[in-house]
């Protein structure tokens, strides 16, 4: 396990060589994760998706990356073109920036230097992460207001609320775990996992997590700054050619980061799985990168998992379930963990106290929650008022066909009913 | 490397040291001359956001990395992006008026800065004369780290304070909670009542309830402005979006005699009367006269 102090020794030249390892691990990892997303999405669809580039159409987004690259990039003319430069630039070196504390593996020797695989660690990186994934929005704020256009702006802003929104949640479910980690290094939140994931031990943080990172990404099902129907591409609809290439790219990242991130919080990191961790010697040497890569491919598959199955929400659901269901829970939960801690610290091991008090809680919990079910059924009969008697087409309303037991009035214009065309046969036919 | 060589070094600054101190350093006061002296409200929210990266960048370098890194969650990523926000939301390009509506708040602001310059003089002072300094590093150990000492200053000796300052935010965020919240008087328009209502309107006024037209896509234009044409060839009115309707209420006669020329000309250059060069253009880069587009021609 690398300690705290094991980092910042390294020489220059195995910084670079990690800043560059980092670097190309995510710009394949972005690649893939297109071409991976396009194909499952494909087989839940029923589609073949793509497969003519490469084996299994491997080389498809790497083509599609130079095909964006070469294309003609088009700046409108009521663009602010400082910030519009700014933007995409802001986004993507965001993106990269974050990954610089996720930890790969234990420490290996490269080229005869004993080093860890992690590019760099200190006392408070998940905060940085935080820290970086909060510029990153002004990438995508800038974008919208940059453009000059309504649809890009009316985009960044929601991108800006829906961002910061659940950053909150975010933040919070890390508290739990920092309390049971006893430190804000990713690394050593990863060695503090050695028995117990976190996953299972804070499983609500980690539920809380995993929501709000769908929701800090914008991915489907809370992709709403890029509603296609409703905003066109939302922040990003004025750009083209690399810079929108940009916004691409970060977007991928993100989506890598967060879900780097929960790995590195809740799943052990690159700590091998429970089974497989009893063999000794698993979790040294390269091979734990192995460990960590699968289960970072397991969130991303959740991801787009997560876009094949689920709709959008509307934008007043989405805040309201950040605001009033997610942020609550969180704050609750941590009052409870932090509780229990302190009790724990104050009385010694009470196992068998807290399990009944835990018991008597959740019996009230359940309690309220019936309470709450039970006011609910009461739901307001409707005030339904059968419509009988002859409907005149003109009567206050639109001309509508007639209910059934409604008799419809002619016009002195129709003089044949059509037959079959009225659901009701007493009315009295016309003389033809 | 032996001690004296460390204290050395601390005391000059390293290379890395000076050069993150000149960078930053220099970029912060940019950051903050943009601020004041911008024209535009969001270029002024950039520029603090650049001087608050900044400073975080000093904090982290002199120790405080904790400080530096909550200094850019919660002021950059969280109180200048809702700035931005607001001042996106009132206007895309709104700058400033010039025209003072306080009075006299340039006295105001003078006295303001001379009791801030006294308080920051008369800390400042203390901070570097009274005060004994065991140095950052000493105070990180004393409790294990950084984080830790902090919270540990935060809830025991200045708890008080602490819990006062959270009050007050509270107290401020119901404030304008309260300010800002409106009652409403009446029921809520749900989807039921808005098309009952839309039904009565038609019933008494004879308003179209159901959506309205397209605008029309014509040979000559395919803009929004452009009307639809009813089935006996008039345009209809409606399916012009509401504020353009005034303008081209007056335009409509002469579109559609536009679109009647247009249909003529191209009806007889199918038929061989007429060469494919234009008459006349309308719109090419706002010239109308063919000879201005085509200089080579002036002759004929």
């Amino acid at each position: 396990m690398p300690e705290l102090s094991d980092f910042g020794n390294d020489p220059f030249w195995l910084v670079c060589l990690k800043t560059l390892g980092v670097f190309v691990i995510l710009v394949v990892l972005v690649l893939f994760t297109i071409w991976a997303e396009r194909r499952v999405v494909a087989r839940m669809q029923m589609r073949i998706g793509p497969n003519r580039t490469g084996p299994f159409g491997l080389l498809q987004s790497l083509m599609d990356g130079f095909k964006l690259a070469l294309k003609e990039e088009i700046i409108p003319v009521t663009a602010h073109r400082a910030v519009y430069w700014l933007a995409p630039l802001l986004s993507a070196i965001t993106a990269f920036a974050a990954f610089a504390v996720i930890p790969f593996g234990p420490e290996v020797s490269i080229f005869g230097v004993i080093t860890p695989l992690q590019l760099t660690d200190f006392p408070q990186s998940v905060l940085y992460v935080l820290a970086v994934a909060s510029i990153g929005i002004y990438g995508l704020v800038l974008a919208g207001w940059s453009s000059g256009s309504t649809y890009p702006l009316l985009g960044g802003l929601r991108s800006s609320a829906q961002m910061i929104s659940y950053e909150i949640s975010m933040g919070l479910s890390f508290v739990a775990v920092f309390l049971y980690a006893g430190s804000m290094s990713t690394s050593q939140i990863v060695s503090s996992q050695q028995s117990l994931w976190f996953a299972v031990l804070l499983a609500p943080s980690f539920v809380i997590y995993v929501t709000a990172m769908v929701g800090e990404t914008n991915r489907a099902p809370f992709d709403l700054p890029e509603a296609e129907s409703e905003l066109v591409g939302g922040f990003h609809t004025e750009y083209s050619s690399l810079k929108f290439a940009m916004f691409f790219l970060a977007e991928y990242i993100n989506m890598v980061t967060v879900s780097s991130i929960a790995t590195t919080l809740f799943l052990g990191g690159w700590m091998a799985p429970w089974p497989l961790s009893l063999i000794p010697g698993i979790n040294s040497g390269w091979l734990p990168m192995l460990w960590w890569l699968a289960k970072t491919m397991l969130f991303i598959y959740l991801f787009i998992w997560l876009r094949g199955t689920l709709p959008r929400l509307r934008y007043d659901q989405f805040m309201a379930f950040g605001w009033r269901v997610l942020i609550p829970v969180s704050l609750l939960w941590i009052v409870l963990v932090s509780g229990l801690r302190a009790i724990r610290e104050e009385m010694g091991d009470t196992s068998n106290t807290m399990l009944a008090v835990g018991a008597i809680i959740l019996a009230v919990l359940l309690g309220l929650l019936l309470l709450a079910t039970m006011r609910r059924t009461r739901v307001r009969e409707p005030d339904i008022v059968e419509p009988t008697g002859p409907l005149s087409p003109q009567a206050g309303t639109f001309p509508v066909p007639p209910l059934p037991g409604q008799t419809f009035e002619y016009t002195p214009r129709s003089r044949q009913p059509v037959a079959g065309a009225t659901t009701s046969g007493s009315q009295e036919e016309p003389d033809a | 490397m032996s001690m004296s060589v460390i204290v050395a070094a601390a005391s000059e600054g390293s290379t890395g040291e000076q050069f993150t101190f000149w960078t930053c350093a220099i970029l912060s006061v940019i950051g903050a001359l943009g601020l004041v002296l911008s024209r535009k409200t969001v270029h002024s929210a950039l520029f603090t956001a650049l001087t608050m990266l900044n400073l975080a960048v000093l904090y982290i370098a002199n120790d405080a990395p904790f400080l530096g890194l909550v200094q850019v969650i919660v002021y950059t990523g969280a109180v200048m992006m809702l700035f931005l926000f607001v001042l996106m939301l009132v206007g895309v390009d709104s700058s400033d008026s010039l025209i003072e509506t306080l009075k006299g708040q340039r006295l105001i602001a003078v006295l303001l800065l001379a009791g801030f310059a006294v308080l920051l003089i008369l800390t400042l002072g203390t901070a570097l004369t009274g005060t004994q300094s065991v140095g950052l590093v000493a105070a990180n150990e004393e409790f294990g780290g950084n984080v830790q000492g902090l919270a540990h200053l935060m809830f025991t000796t200045y708890l008080l304070p602490l819990e006062v300052v959270a009050a007050l935010l509270i107290t401020a965020a119901l404030g304008a909670l309260v300010l800002a919240h409106r009652d409403r008087w009446t029921p809520k328009l749900d989807q039921e009542a808005l098309s009952r209502l839309r039904m009565e309107r038609y019933a008494e006024t004879g308003a179209h309830p159901g959506p309205l037209p397209n605008p029309g896509v014509l040979a000559t234009s395919n803009a929004i402005g452009t009307p639809a044409l009813l089935p006996d060839g008039s345009p209809s009115e409606l399916s012009v979006p509401p504020p353009l309707r005034g303008e081209s209420r007056s335009r409509l006669a002469a579109e559609t005699t536009e679109i009647d020329a247009d249909v003529t000309e191209v009806r007889e250059i199918a038929e061989g009367k007429e060469t494919m060069r234009p008459k006349a253009l309308r719109d090419v880069d706002g010239h109308t006269d063919l000879a201005e587009v085509y200089p080579e021609e002036k002759g004929d």
